[in-house]
């Protein structure tokens, strides 16, 4: 199967600390990739450079490149990013569904887009919230604020505006840490619903929930991809000593 | 008592005894005003000092229908606000949002400045150099117009405006601004569609308190507007305000007089709705910190 995105030689740094170093990863499509690592060795910043959302960020200076469907995203031109971002769309840690009603949280982002029109988006909105298993609970809540629906809901929301833009990837920056375990579950259940129409990189600290879910792992330390492979072989069968050392819960 | 727990004790009151002080001077200062007011209804009607058409408070009988100097405050009012919050509101989203650091600190101790400058200096200012500029423009006989004090009393309500709203922007948590661009929506529709939402109970409060302001505002407004006491019916003529009112006549108002009594009786009104104005501010506030 092809590369949905293909990460080569990926530098960079926070000012004079490097924060990635020589990065190579091939994310396939339609699969769920896992990059586990201790706090601080870089997978979240990885992650955020799949949509270029560490241009945000003062002093930082990126090498190498990052090719989504074969285009090189850090040659796109600033203009080109929203185009970026649609198209590779991110889930955060803390739930940040925006103080707007359910519907109008979904109908964001076809709005800024032009993807709808007035008709087609009661139809969209319908179509994204079902996707997340929200529509039955909020059908009747749509024109409340999304502020007053519980955190597992906030997150299910985001995700829906996801859906709602049609993006292809989903990034997702430890999308259950603020979850308590059950709705854990639920958001992971829902991941690998999901996984049939959209390519999902999911940053954990947790292990297991990158065992219960990916199909691939990446184990990152201080800044490098030591060691990336199919979910079972790495928590079974890792190749190198460092990798062994996490999963077993040496350190980390 | 131990010595110690007897100095607590003096303590302990004089602070509290400071902290009624405020509340005491605000019930002291309403009820003065209300006593002093309330004896003019003795002699005429509510009616007929909310709605006469005529102030003449030295004819005889006096007339005491202050009807034109509410206009004359609400229409300076309005115009002043119409200028000072679209202008406040947008030069906020600038400062907070699209200029550069170091344009941002001109930018904010210029905004300081305007508002540490006296009324009276904005007034002066006006009156030499607005005031002509406004009979030219308009061909008007008088320069001295509601236009006129509205110009300069937006220039006052701005610094307020500004800070207040820049405050609100500011305030909104970031992860709804990463949300908004991470779905791929541009700068621009980020402010329009996401950020002015989370930011907007505190941008209201700003404007009423601008209002307040603007409404309470005496000195500039008396040397701008001509100050005739007739109902007005355009911008571009002479109006009087509630407070240039009192200002003007205060001196002159022999005590115990009908028109004495008026003129604190403009007073109430005058408190009453700035307080209405504050009290409006302040749930806008109060609801903006809630989420």
């Amino acid at each position: 199967m092809s590369a949905k995105i293909e990460v080569a030689k990926l530098n960079l740094w926070y000012g004079d600390f490097q924060a990635l170093i020589d990065v190579d990863l091939a994310v396939r499509e339609k699969t769920i990739t896992a990059l586990i690592g201790s706090s601080g060795c870089g997978k979240s910043t990885l992650l955020r450079c799949l949509d270029r959302m560490n241009d945000r960020i003062d002093g930082v200076r990126i090498t190498g490149s990052v090719r989504i469907d074969g285009e090189d995203i850090y040659r796109m031109k600033k203009a080109e990013l929203p185009r970026l971002r649609k198209k590779v769309g991110m889930v955060f840690q803390r739930p940040n569904p925006f103080p707007l009603s359910v519907y109008k949280n979904v109908a964001f982002g076809p709005t800024v887009h032009h993807q709808a029109n007035h008709d087609e988006l009661d139809a969209l909105v319908e179509e994204s919230l079902r996707a997340v298993n929200l529509w039955d609970e909020l059908k009747d809540r749509l024109d409340e604020s999304a502020l007053g629906l519980s955190l597992e809901q906030k997150q299910r929301l985001c995700i829906a505006r996801l859906v709602a833009v049609k993006s292809e990837v989903l990034l997702m920056d430890e999308p259950c840490s603020a979850l308590d375990p059950v709705a854990t579950l639920k958001i992971e259940e829902l991941m690998r619903r999901l996984r049939a129409d959209f390519t999902i990189v999911i940053v954990t600290h947790n292990m297991q929930q990158a065992a219960r879910v990916s199909q691939e792992t990446g184990f990152m330390l201080l800044g490098e991809l030591v060691e990336f492979g199919r979910t079972p072989d790495i928590f079974t069968s890792p190749r190198d000593k460092r990798t062994e050392d996490y999963i077993t819960g040496r350190f980390g | 008592m131990s010595p110690r727990k007897i100095r607590e004790f003096f303590i302990e009151k004089l602070i509290f005894l400071s902290g009624v002080a405020s509340i005491v001077f605000v019930a002291l200062i309403f009820v003065f005003l209300l006593k002093e007011g309330v004896s003019l209804f003795k002699t005429i009607g509510l009616g007929d000092f909310l709605g006469g058409r005529f102030w003449y408070p030295i004819s005889d009988p006096p007339k005491l229908g202050i009807l034109p100097l509410i206009l004359g405050s609400l229409l300076v009012t309005a115009g002043a606000i119409a200028l000072a919050v679209p202008l406040g509101i947008a030069s906020a989203f600038y400062i907070a949002e699209v200029a550069p650091p170091r344009l941002r600190d001109a930018l904010k101790t210029c905004i300081e400045v305007l508002s540490a400058i006296p009324s009276v200096v904005l007034g002066f200012i006006g009156m030499v150099t607005l005031v002509p500029f406004i009979k030219r423009v308009f061909g008007i006989p008088t320069g001295l117009t509601a236009m006129t004090g509205s110009i300069m009393l937006a220039l006052m309500a701005l610094p307020t405006i500004i800070s207040i709203s820049e405050d609100a922007i500011n305030s909104v948590p970031g992860e709804y601004k990463a949300g908004a661009i991470a779905l791929g929506a541009t700068h621009w529709q980020t402010l329009r569609r996401v950020i002015i939402h989370g930011a907007m109970p505190g941008i209201i409060a700003a404007s009423m308190l601008g209002i307040g302001r603007v409404f309470g505002e005496t000195m500039a407004v008396m040397m701008v507007t001509g100050n005739a006491a007739v109902i007005p019916k355009s911008l571009l003529q002479p109006v009087r305000t509630l407070t240039a009112t009192i200002a003007a006549e205060m001196g002159e108002a022999v005590r115990g007089s009908e028109h004495f009594y008026a003129l604190f009786a403009i007073g109430i009104v005058l408190f009453i709705i700035s307080f209405a104005i504050n009290v409006t501010a302040d749930l806008f506030l109060n609801r903006g910190k809630k989420r």
